[in-house]
């Protein structure tokens, strides 16, 4: 019983610290620390989650979890099997749906990435104002990443006669750190989840905290090339052909704080951020030493 | 530079120039300073038709002719519409910058699609 007391204690611990996680701002302060501690909790939720309904249903066996799901199986395959058989059945199924809706997102990302390769190599073109990047001919200003193990930056025509030879650079730097950090990797889980869990808005909005963390990171490396100042510019750029509400209307708000953040948010002091992801570590630590042994 | 890509990228420029199917014989006199052989034309035109990017049709005697399926704007307005996530799961394929398109520029950018 006292692993399932830990476990559910976990459980509560990170459902309850996602909601203010999400919503802070110190985090921006330190945009990779924020983004290792959403990974740490991610992880802990989930292993947790799992571990509980498994210590539940083995408790019988009044044996660590590995060796009591072992005897479980024996006990099973001979036919053996009591009502609790139920939460055992029920956390090796959640295990598996969250695995298959990982690899279920990823194999749909990789399709999506293909073809739109595909499409680019046949319709982008190499331009001397945007080094490095493909150039779509389009009035619209957009810039973007196609990220893989060779991640392709793209920007349109549009982009390139808003915006200056600063702002390009800094937009093509921060479009380069999406794909040297593989950021696609960050969110791939997060957007699993709210894939398994579509329903659960803290899961959406943990997904988005994510997602906004992602963009600063970027910022945050392309500013430290460029200074904040072209970013700041070619952010209000992209930002004024907006419209003030609609479908859209949700990245406004990252929009916004990703201003704020570049005005000059000082970064998190060192011993804050390592003190953050001590924290993390210990509280992945709880369920990993009840499911390994 | 006459990688597959490349060729490929060439072949579907003369297909896009012409705007009606044309025969590997007319696609390999176009890109003649490229010096092609019919059988490599053959094969990026196959290619291209295996990605679902030229529609191919038997025309007369034993020819085949070859057309794109969708105009080098519907191309470029599918991927603008990828690039902004507004078409279903695509957040997690691609990281755009920031959103940068109003309601009825996105509405305008689809039926450009939805034009054939």
């Amino acid at each position: 019983m006292n692993a399932a007391l830990h476990l559910a204690a976990t459980l509560v611990l990170c459902v309850a610290a996602a909601g203010p996680l999400a919503r802070a701002r110190w985090v921006w302060r330190a945009p990779r620390t924020g983004i290792l501690l959403w990974q740490l909790l991610g992880l802990s939720w989930a292993l947790s989650a799992v571990g509980l309904l498994l210590a539940l249903g083995l408790a019988p066996y009044d044996a660590p979890i590995p060796v009591a799901l072992g005897r479980w199986v024996d006990d099973a395959v001979r036919g053996d099997v009591t009502p609790l058989a139920v939460l055992v059945v029920l956390g090796l199924l959640s295990a598996l749906d969250l695995v298959i809706g990982l690899l279920w997102t990823w194999c749909s990302v990789l399709r999506v990435r293909r073809r739109h390769r595909d499409v680019l190599a046949l319709v982008a073109r190499r331009d001397d104002a945007a080094p490095g990047a493909f150039v779509l001919d389009h009035p619209h200003v957009v810039a973007y990443c196609v990220p893989g193990a060779r991640s392709a930056v793209v920007l349109s025509s549009g982009a390139l006669t808003a915006l200056t030879r600063d702002q390009v650079d800094a937009v093509l730097d921060h479009e380069h750190a999406h794909g040297r950090e593989r950021h696609d990797l960050v969110l791939l889980p997060f957007s699993a989840l709210c894939s398994v869990l579509p329903k659960v808005r803290l899961v959406r909005s943990v997904a988005r905290a994510v997602a906004l963390l992602v963009e600063m990171r970027a910022d945050e490396s392309a500013s430290l090339r460029h200074g904040a100042q072209p970013l700041a510019a070619a952010l209000r750029r992209f930002g004024s052909a907006r419209p003030p509400e609609g479908a859209l209307g949700a990245a406004d708000v990252g929009v916004a704080a990703r201003l704020d953040r570049l005005a000059g948010l000082p970064p998190l002091p060192t011993a804050v951020r390592w003190s953050v992801l001590v924290g993390g570590l210990v509280l992945v630590s709880t369920p990993l030493s009840f499911l390994v042994r | 530079m006459n990688g597959l890509g490349e060729l490929e990228r060439a072949a579907m420029d003369v297909l896009w120039d012409r705007g009606e199917p044309v025969a590997v014989r007319d696609v390999v006199r176009a890109l003649a300073d490229r010096d092609l052989a019919y059988t490599t034309v053959m094969t990026v035109l196959n290619r291209l038709a295996k990605k679902g990017f030229v529609r191919r049709e038997a025309g007369e005697g034993r020819a085949w002719y070859y057309a794109p399926v969708a105009s080098r704007e519907q191309y470029v307005a599918r991927l603008m519409l990828d690039a902004l996530s507004l078409t279903g799961d695509r957040e997690t394929a691609l990281a755009h910058f920031a959103q940068s398109m109003t309601a009825p520029e996105a509405e305008a950018l689809s039926q450009a699609l939805d034009e054939r």
